[in-house]
């Protein structure tokens, strides 16, 4: 039977790592829900060269893995594992952002623009107040996704040292012996945070398929 | 021209050859793994869409646990703790092993709502036809759904490939492995090594995304 006494004896460490790992999640959701915003006006905005960055940075880093980013954060800036591990999240969790943000502004009928412009908004007034607001509703479950993607990425950071459950759970093991124990727990702490992250998506993604 | 200089002196036939065998790994490991992926995930999705009574919902508790978990967890678990209970694995095996573990959930996930996503009515007509269950799955059901499911398997396949590269930690000689072995000589090396190997993950998968991005069309 799984050993308990690990639990109770390391108690602090894996809620510490816990902590990290909340914390780290939260921040790079809200930093690339920020620069993937960012990246899907360039994609759409009526410049070329705007759209050609925007859609270079998506094509690039959604097609690289995560852990190429995080290790370059990490060996190129000066930071901890920490820092550079929310960085390098952000870099690649932002590029998926895009694409939902993206996919959510082009659901807004084209017509809404037009009527924000003739009322005499500019470019970026209708962006932010007319559609980006009828956007946001069809961005909800793809960015709960994300946050999911994000919480289970985030244990990156154990491989630079970044302080996080996985990072904690090595740790715990490396003292105990009881590695499969100990990973047994880990897993459990994830699920903790998982499970109704998914379950609240999947809630959303029928509600808005029952309101289409 | 200082920045370049590095590039310059790290881009050697010899690294790149490194380099290259070490994608190599990386390819053979996800084609292995995406395959018996396909498998255990096509398996499990059909069951689940059968709504055989319990063995569906023992399913569905198994693929959201492992669909909840970090890929990272279960390739240290399957590396370093599995051995504790008597299963032990060398590294590729190791790798191959968590890779379908964890892809399979995916894939099953496709499988099933690929599934779902034929009428009902099909299976009425085919039943009324005179096939058996199975019959209609097989001959009706299945080849419509896979035309559907060709699209996002792609797309998993491309997460597949970069997922791989966690392996790095358990040691597999893999495209990132061999590059921290030769960006380890000299700290100025790190950059032009990381962009070289994300140059070559980026060809490889976005030829994936185009492939897939045409069969989407396709459809439509």
């Amino acid at each position: 039977m799984l050993d308990f006494s690990i639990l109770t004896n390391y108690t602090d460490l894996f809620l510490e790592g816990l902590k990290i790992t909340i914390i780290v999640s939260l921040i790079a959701l809200i930093c690339s829900f920020i620069l993937g915003t960012l990246i899907a006006i360039m994609r759409i905005a009526p410049f070329k060269l705007l759209n050609w960055v925007g859609t270079a940075y998506v094509e690039f880093i959604r097609n690289i893995p995560v852990l190429v980013i995080v290790f370059f954060t990490f060996l190129v800036g000066n930071f901890g594992g920490m820092i550079a591990g929310t960085i390098g999240l952000t870099i690649y969790t932002a590029a998926f952002i895009a694409e939902a943000i993206r996919a959510g502004i082009l659901s807004v009928p084209k017509g809404q623009m037009e009527a924000a412009r003739s009322t005499g908004l500019t470019y970026g007034q209708a962006m932010r107040m007319v559609i980006l607001p009828q956007a946001i509703k069809i961005v909800i479950p793809p960015l709960g996704n994300q946050f999911i993607n994000l919480v289970k990425n985030s244990s990156l950071l154990a491989v630079v040292a970044g302080g996080d459950l996985m990072y904690q759970g090595d740790l715990i093991s490396a003292m105990t012996y009881a590695t499969f124990d100990t990973y047994i727990f880990v897993g459990l702490f994830y699920l903790i945070i998982t499970i109704p992250l998914s379950l609240g998506v999947n809630f959303l993604e029928k509600r808005m398929a029952r309101s289409n | 021209m200082d920045f370049f200089a590095p590039f310059i002196e790290v881009y050697t036939a010899d690294h790149l050859r490194f380099l290259l065998e070490g994608f190599w790994v990386t390819l053979k490991v996800a084609a292995a793994s995406i395959v018996l992926s396909f498998i255990i995930g096509g398996i499990v999705g059909t069951l689940r869409y059968a709504k055989i009574p319990v063995v569906s919902q023992m399913l569905a508790v198994i693929v959201e646990t492992i669909r909840n978990l970090p890929l990272l967890l279960i390739i240290f678990f399957t590396y370093f703790a599995l051995p504790e209970i008597g299963i032990e694995m060398e590294i590729t095996a190791a790798t191959i092993a968590a890779l379908t573990v964890f892809e399979s959930a995916m894939i099953s996930e496709i499988i099933r709502s690929g599934l779902n996503s034929i009428e009902k009515g099909q299976i009425e007509a085919g039943r009324a036809s005179g096939l058996n269950y199975i019959q209609t799955l097989r001959y009706i059901i299945m080849p419509q759904a896979l035309r559907r499911m060709v699209p996002p398997i792609v797309s998993q396949f491309i997460s597949l490939l970069k997922d791989t590269s966690l392996a790095v930690v358990i040691a597999l000689p893999d495209v990132l492995h061999n590059g921290q072995i030769i960006y380890a000589q000299k700290e100025s090396y790190v950059v032009p090594v990381l962009v070289m190997v994300s140059l070559m993950y980026f060809i490889v998968n976005y030829a994936l995304s185009m492939i897939a991005r045409r069969l989407e069309l396709k459809q439509i």
